[in-house]
This record gives C-alpha cells, structure tokens and sequence, in this order.
C-alpha cells in the first residue's frame, strides 16, 4: 500500500482511543495502474461486535455501504480496511483469516500496548485465500498524496 | 424486437474484484434472479467465482448482495426477482479479530 504519514498517525490515534477494546474502520483510496492500494483517508468505523470486543471486530454490509458512498463522493473506492490489536502483535490472527473477505483489499493492523500504539502493519489476502501475505507501507509526502 | 425480452441489470462490482472484471466498476448481465445474475457474472469472469462462492457453491457468508438498496437475505434471498433496470450491489460484511 501507498499512503501518508498523517493516515497512519490517524489508524494509530484510533487503537489508541478504542482501547482495550479493538478500534477498526475502512481504508478509502484510489488503486494505482500497478494494482497497489493509494490510501488517502482512514475513516473510523463503530465495532458492531455485541460483546468480546477487546478480541473481536465487526464491521456490517451496511457500514461497508456508507464508506462506499462516502469514499465515491470524494472520488475514492473502499481499499481495505483496518483494526487495531489491543495487547497483541500486528499480525492477522487465525480468525483474522478464518474471516478474510477479499483478496486485493488492504488489511492495516496496529498492536496496541497498554493504551499506546506501536508496530503498524498492513497485509493481503493470497489469492487462493490460504494465507495473509505481508505488504510493504509505502509513505509519500503529503503533496504527493 | 424480439417477444421475449431478457432482463439486464446492473452489477456493482467492489473494488478489489476488479481485477477479475478487467478493471470494470459495474458489469452488465442477464438473469431474472439474483442468483440467474450472479451466476451469469462468474460464467462471465470466472476469476470471481472463489472470492463469492464457497466449496459448496453457495455465496460466501460475508457476501451480502443487495438489489436496488435492499438487502435480499431480509426478501427471498438469492431467488429474488429481478428487473431490467435493477442494480445489484456485492457487499462484504467484515469481522475479525
């Protein structure tokens, strides 16, 4: 993925407000002619999850459909989507695959440690489904975005 | 013109399965059911057919389709009745943990 500085520290802040519960939101950008996600803006997102939610996130259709709209009136599609890792790593965890949608879509995790953020990743799903693979975070400055 | 006219409706495809739909954003196809549609589409680009439908060949759980704004698992699900004119929407619901 290619983004900003500022769209990070923003992910970032978010982990941090939601702790110790699991902050989570969509990843509205533009795909680049070499398929890469641009991400221009991180928009929050309410965790649906009705209990867990320090080990669980849950965005609905209908949320998804409210990015969409908000992301086609900027110009910008729904790239990915990211939540945060209260007290464990920035890896997706088995549920994190079990419950993958589709592959092409950013997957941003933050690990969250005792209310601070720390490592900020960003994965894909292989395109057969079996595994998430590591993406590189790309930063430009903000002129360039 | 012919007596039986087909029933064509619009397809809105999400981003990250574009690359399945050479890049297209909505795709145009045949079928007076959500599922007479969705199953023109994959014949159509069969590199979508992984990322909608399971081993079993029913519409992966965090597949939500939509017809014109309302969710048909609240209406008769993939046996919805279509219109020309209608426009399906392919939703993901995300979870995780």
């Amino acid at each position: 993925m290619e983004t900003t500085e500022p769209v990070l520290n923003d992910i970032r802040a978010h982990g941090a407000d939601a702790y110790p519960e699991e902050g989570c939101g969509f990843l509205l950008g533009t795909v680049t002619d070499d398929g890469e996600n641009r991400v221009v803006t991180a928009r929050r997102a309410t965790n649906r999850r009705s209990e867990r939610r320090t080990r669980r996130y849950q965005l609905t259709a209908e949320d998804y459909r409210e990015a969409d709209q908000a992301a086609r009136e900027q110009g910008l599609d729904v790239v990915g989507i990211y939540h945060s890792h209260p007290d464990h790593p920035a890896r997706p965890s088995e549920t994190d695959l079990e419950d993958a949608t589709f592959p092409g879509f950013t997957y941003v995790i933050v690990s969250v440690h005792d209310g601070d953020p720390k490592n900020l990743t960003a994965w894909t799903l292989a395109p057969d489904r079996s595994e998430f693979q590591r993406e590189e975070v790309a930063l430009h400055a903000l002129e360039a975005a | 013109m012919s007596t039986t006219e087909a029933t064509v409706v619009t397809v809105r495809i999400p981003t990250p399965l574009r690359s399945a739909t050479d890049g297209q954003s909505t795709v145009e196809v045949e079928g007076t059911t959500v599922d007479d549609a969705l199953r023109a589409l994959v014949d159509e680009y069969p590199d979508l057919a992984d990322n909608l439908y399971n081993e079993d060949d029913e519409l992966r759980q965090f597949v939500n389709v939509y017809v014109d704004d309302e969710d048909v698992r609240f209406g008769d699900g993939v046996n919805t009745k279509l219109e020309s004119g209608s426009e399906i929407s392919i939703v993901p619901s995300i979870a995780g943990g």
